[in-house]
């Protein structure tokens, strides 16, 4: 009976996922701590332990650690918690590990919807509703033309992810040029370029709402995620309505990017590399891959928005930036081994 | 052995009645009509494009038939949900695409999905019939391994742990021993053969078919031209007149099962 002792659901060793889950727990609250403390102001640790319990006196270095530096790491938190879930689900949906919220152009999307709304100025949909529509319409057009099942390749997919990713910013960009209000102009560049600069506590309980649902039933939907891997056939011989099922879930990846894009624009490759290291790491089971990747990415990406504050100190760089120079190579790298691991990829 | 995969599941009574399918104005079925009783196994062969794959497609679920009826043990399948179907029959399709770095046993463990809620998890009970199922098909030895890593016959065993898992009354399997060398090909059909599972399987080498199978049913172009006993089926006319080959068909004296012999040089009379 040696099954009881491994993990049922990797194969693997029970102690493992255990091991990595502490790990990157330990990682972001090191990250999280640090992000408090650090930065062109520097808080001493009892002074921002202080902070967060209420114990230390009010003054500058208390407001500025629970004023500023904590929403925007908690904002940090939920967007890269919920970037590389979406990205760890969308691999799974289009059965391609090259899949990410940004690549799929549905960032983009969610930008140019959340644009869209703003520029014309239309009260009766709220900016996130807008980036709904967008995110959403961005992900059945890459669908769509990506083609399915076996005809969906990995260079269609990331052709179709780029060609929709042009018309967007395109989009965007005529939008800004027609837009007669200058204001828009910084919202505009904020949310192409993605941002955690200027968190505010009143924006931050609406995607961690999202992130919290989302999660409980991605989670919940483990076991026909890992269905999908199957393929078309073996799905449905399982016993999955993979097109309902996809229908379903493309519908609540996209609610989950429309509301970290609306407040964080579009951070990009956090929904690649993470939920990619997360299956090295515990392997492709979802019931373990999916905490595993939100807990990932809610690491990097703090860890990562403080680098955009050090890096090039007192100058502060937009953390999509800062994703997009560690990404971009590691989606090279990561095409490279397909080339060589043809099976796994395409 | 076989009672474990039985689990309370006997063997079905399969019965496809007139199945039509087309795609466009190409009609991959044509009335076909097949029938299996309970623990037989039913060969289906055929040409390239005569509608096997499309048949057992209609049959497992993936595919919906423009007309006629999927009885299982006299029920119609048409009226079962994706899920209820699945927990009575299982099949091993012929694409089996990358997996992610699933390991055999992951894969293998995707059976007991049919049986479960989608947020229960796999209990120690689904663990051992796992397990088991991996024993029974010489996956045992394999299942940590990534699934994407394996040679295409433990891919295969792999797979039919996997739809042994599923503890099916109807075993539905598309060229199963595609790509396999001749000794796994007859170990995977020793295997199926000796399964108290009603099993349907298309198959391209028609001696395999006439040895393993009970009985065999012949599609070309989407309809039934012959079925019966591999003895009775496989005759020097219907060679002849469904693959367009001039074939010598004999009786083995060893095995008792008719043997084919091709001829090569000139195509047979009659042949289309």
């Amino acid at each position: 009976m040696s099954f009881a002792i491994r993990n049922r659901a990797t194969g693997k060793s029970g102690y493992r996922p255990t091991l990595v889950l502490a790990v990157l727990a330990a990682v972001l609250a090191a990250g999280f701590l640090a992000n408090l403390a650090l930065g062109a102001t520097r808080v001493p640790l009892p002074d921002v332990l202080g902070a967060l319990s209420g114990t230390s006196e009010p003054g500058p270095l208390a407001t500025i650690v629970t004023d500023v530096r904590l929403p925007r790491a908690l904002l940090a938190c939920v967007v890269g918690a919920g970037l590389a879930l979406v990205g760890a689900v969308l691999q799974a949906l289009v059965r391609n590990p090259l899949a990410d919220p940004f690549l799929l152009g549905i960032s983009s999307g969610a930008s140019t919807g959340a644009v869209l709304v703003l520029v014309l100025g239309v009260t009766a949909i709220p900016m996130a509703g807008g980036a709904f529509l967008g995110s959403l319409l961005a992900l059945v057009a890459v669908y769509a033309m990506a083609g399915r099942g076996s005809a969906m390749t990995t260079g269609r997919l990331v052709l179709s992810g780029v060609a929709i990713q042009y018309i967007l910013s395109a989009c965007t960009s005529l939008l800004l040029v027609l837009s007669p209000q200058n204001e828009h102009l910084r919202a505009i560049l904020f949310w192409t370029l993605g941002g955690l600069g200027g968190a505010r506590w009143s924006q931050l309980w609406l995607p961690a709402v999202v992130l919290g649902v989302g999660l409980v039933l991605l989670l919940a939907l483990a076991r026909p995620l890992d269905l999908l891997l199957a393929g078309e056939e073996g799905a449905a011989a399982l016993g999955l309505d993979t097109a309902r099922f996809r229908a379903a879930v493309f519908v609540l990846a996209s609610l989950v990017t429309a509301f970290l894009v609306t407040v964080s624009g579009a951070i990009g490759f956090v929904g690649l590399m993470v939920p990619h290291a997360a299956r090295m790491l515990v392997g492709a089971s979802h019931r373990l891959l999916l905490p595993v990747s939100a807990l990932g990415g809610a690491a990097f990406l703090v860890v990562a928005d403080l680098g955009t504050r050090l890096v090039t100190a007192p100058e502060e760089i937009p953390v999509g930036v800062l994703t997009a120079l560690t990404g971009g190579p590691f989606f090279l790298w990561l095409l490279r081994r397909g080339r060589r691991n043809e099976g796994g990829m395409t | 052995m076989n009672g474990l995969f039985g689990g309370g599941t006997s063997p079905a009574a399969l019965r496809v009645e007139g199945l039509c399918y087309s795609v466009g104005d190409r009609q991959l079925l044509d009335g076909a009509t097949l029938v299996a009783h309970p623990g037989e196994t039913v060969g289906l062969v055929g040409t390239n494009g005569s509608g096997k794959t499309t048949l057992l497609r209609c049959i497992y679920g993936a595919l919906r038939p423009d007309g006629g009826r999927v009885l299982l043990d006299g029920a119609d399948t048409a009226s079962l949900g994706a899920k209820p179907r699945a927990r009575r029959i299982a099949a091993v399709p012929q694409e089996n695409g990358a997996s992610f770095g699933l390991t055999a046993r992951e894969v293998a463990a995707m059976g007991r999905s049919p049986h479960k809620r989608f947020w229960e998890p796999d209990d120690a009970g689904d663990a051992a019939l796992v397990e088991a199922a991996l024993e029974h098909t010489g996956a045992d030895r394999l299942a940590s391994l990534p699934f994407d890593a394996l040679s295409g016959g433990e891919k295969q065993r792999t797979l039919l742990a996997r739809a042994l898992a599923q503890q099916p009354a109807l075993l539905v399997l598309d060229e199963p021993t595609n790509h396999l060398d001749v000794r796994h090909q007859l170990d995977l059909l020793t295997l199926l053969a000796g399964l108290a599972t009603t099993c349907l399987l298309a198959l391209h080498d028609l001696n395999l078919a006439a040895y393993f199978c009970d009985r065999l049913y012949v599609l070309d172009g989407g309809r039934m031209v012959a079925e019966g006993p591999p003895s009775e089926v496989l005759t020097e006319e219907l060679l002849a007149e469904v693959y367009g080959v001039r074939a010598e068909v004999g009786r083995h004296p060893s095995t008792g099962a008719p043997t084919v012999v091709y001829l090569p040089g000139g195509e047979a009379s009659g042949g289309s």
